[in-house]
């Protein structure tokens, strides 16, 4: 409790040493505005595709049945185990200007969707998992005997039992999305108005010396990471009411 | 007929945004680091920095995980078999480490040990370097990893329940004997597993950790601070030297992962 909250209750503190007017202006500046919007934007836009890609490897992992089923399985965790820093730079090998396939996306808004999509590949997948396991297939194989399509069982029978699954996946993503710093410094070229995010931004605030204005930014980054654990609790109430 | 397209289209889907976002990259990697054979990428390796870095790292990696898997398993019991004023608190406190920007973190304890922070003057007066040395760095380390063995030990002892503790203590079991007689031999494959992502964590954290240690090169520089050190130096070949150790790390831990998760449920 200590060990998180003093360093935090410092960080509120110097936030507003200067007023509450310097706090606004740090924040309301245009180059955080612009980092603050371009990483709500990207998070979105991963969180969005993540509840799509990650519900369908779910899926696949426990509906579907293939050789080395067991490793694709151990390499959904790879973005937990791997240092953030070495994630952007693997990327960059891949997809950047030495790229052996010719993509190049590197240094632009396209990169960091990109770096955020790998660092939260792993949660929509891990909390969708355990919930199809759990649900019974003989539901699906009565809905397609009675002519559902595919798409039908899923919208229908499947999609209502993981929703909250998804849901509390996609926050969980969205969260460590809109944080994550580690990936995108050698990726996006840390370009203000253009690549730069609000973690990035805070770090450059940081390193001129001036950490009034990068704990005012930090203040807000905070704001939104227990917002989300917030209404992640919400969700999970709400799912497991259901079961009772 | 359809349903065997779909089956395998879907399949195809998944492996292909696997491969293109997990394996390609990290495939690259190695292929550009063994290029040229062992030589360049043990040269790079061996320098003496890049051995400093690596030492620094796990000497942060030695003291936070002990430090973290005694403080989760004492969280784990708290929040589960003990009722206290603050508890739902404590829950929420312990999950935000995950939620929050590893660069908020280091900025909350730069401002804390800073020389203007809180205990900065006082550190300052008694010559103890905090900020830009191994204790900031290890406290940042720790802060990050918080979480990890918590939330793997909660949910099984919510499932073990506490009848075998109650028949030690009843049979008069002090508390001690208790907790390593009965509850650490049953939730131990959940400690292990916590030990083991704690481990991930501390050996790859990288924002905190760039905030408070200052990146003095040979000093404060963890292995996940060379690599970027390294990059700017446009010196790729040592970038990928110590990123390629990192990563056969990172696959290690999913091979222990691997071998570790099915028994979950029967320990």
């Amino acid at each position: 409790m200590v060990m998180v909250g003093l360093p935090l209750a410092a960080l509120m503190w110097e936030a507003t040493s200067e007023g509450t007017q310097s706090f606004r202006d740090a924040v309301s500046s245009p180059e955080a505005v612009a980092a603050l919007k371009l990483t709500l934007g990207a998070s979105l836009a991963v969180a969005v595709l993540n509840a799509v890609l990650g519900t369908i490897t779910a899926w696949v992992l426990v509906r579907d049945d293939f050789r080395g089923k067991t490793v694709v399985n151990a390499i959904i965790d790879l973005p937990f185990a791997l240092p953030t820093i070495v994630a952007g730079l693997t990327l960059l090998a891949l997809y950047g200007p030495t790229s052996p396939v010719g993509i190049d996306v590197a240094f632009s808004r396209t990169s960091i969707v990109l770096a955020l999509m790998f660092v939260t590949l792993p949660f929509v997948v891990r909390t969708v998992q355990p919930v199809l396991q759990e649900l019974d297939p003989e539901l699906e194989e009565a809905a397609h005997s009675l002519g559902a399509s595919t798409w039908t069982t899923f919208r229908r029978i499947v999609l209502p039992n993981i929703l909250p699954g998804i849901l509390s996946g996609v926050a969980l993503a969205f969260a460590k999305a809109v944080g994550e710093f580690g990936s995108l410094v050698i990726i996006t070229g840390n370009i203000p108005f253009e690549t730069e995010v609000s973690s990035v931004h805070i770090y450059g605030r940081i390193e001129s010396g001036d950490s009034a204005g990068a704990a005012a930014v930090a203040v807000v980054l905070l704001a939104i990471s227990f917002a989300t654990l917030v209404s992640i609790g919400v969700i999970r109430h709400f799912a497991t009411r259901h079961d009772r | 007929m359809k349903r065997l397209l779909s089956r395998l289209g879907l399949r195809t889907l998944a492996l292909a945004y696997l491969a293109l976002i997990l394996v390609g990259p990290l495939a690259v990697v190695f292929w550009r680091t063994f290029e040229d054979g062992f030589g360049p990428a043990w040269d790079a390796l061996t320098t003496p920095e890049t051995l400093n870095a690596f030492k620094l790292t796990l000497i942060i990696t030695a003291i936070a995980v002990p430090v973290n898997t005694v403080f989760g398993i004492v969280c784990a019991l708290a929040i589960v078999r003990r009722r206290f004023r603050g508890k739902g608190l404590l829950n929420a406190f312990i999950d935000l480490p995950l939620a929050l920007s590893p660069v908020v973190v280091g900025l909350a304890l730069f401002l804390l040990y800073g020389r203007d922070g809180w205990f900065g003057s006082w550190l300052d007066d008694r010559g103890i370097e905090v900020l830009f040395a191994l204790p900031a760095m290890v406290i940042a380390t720790i802060f990050v990893s918080l979480p990890f063995v918590a939330r793997e030990v909660v949910p099984t002892l919510r499932e073990i329940g506490d009848d075998q503790e109650q028949a030690a203590r009843t049979l008069g079991a002090s508390g001690w004997q208790t907790f390593w007689r009965i509850t650490l031999p049953s939730i131990r494959w959940a400690v292990i597993y916590g030990v083991i992502l704690t481990t991930a964590r501390c050996l790859g954290e990288y924002g905190a950790v760039a905030v408070v240690s200052g990146r003095l090169q040979g000093e404060t520089e963890t292995a996940t601070l060379r690599v970027q050190e390294r990059y700017e130096a446009f010196d790729l070949a040592g970038a990928y030297a110590i990123s390629i150790v990192l990563a056969l790390i990172a696959i290690l831990v999913l091979v222990a992962m691997t071998v570790i998760r099915p028994k979950e449920g029967t320990a």
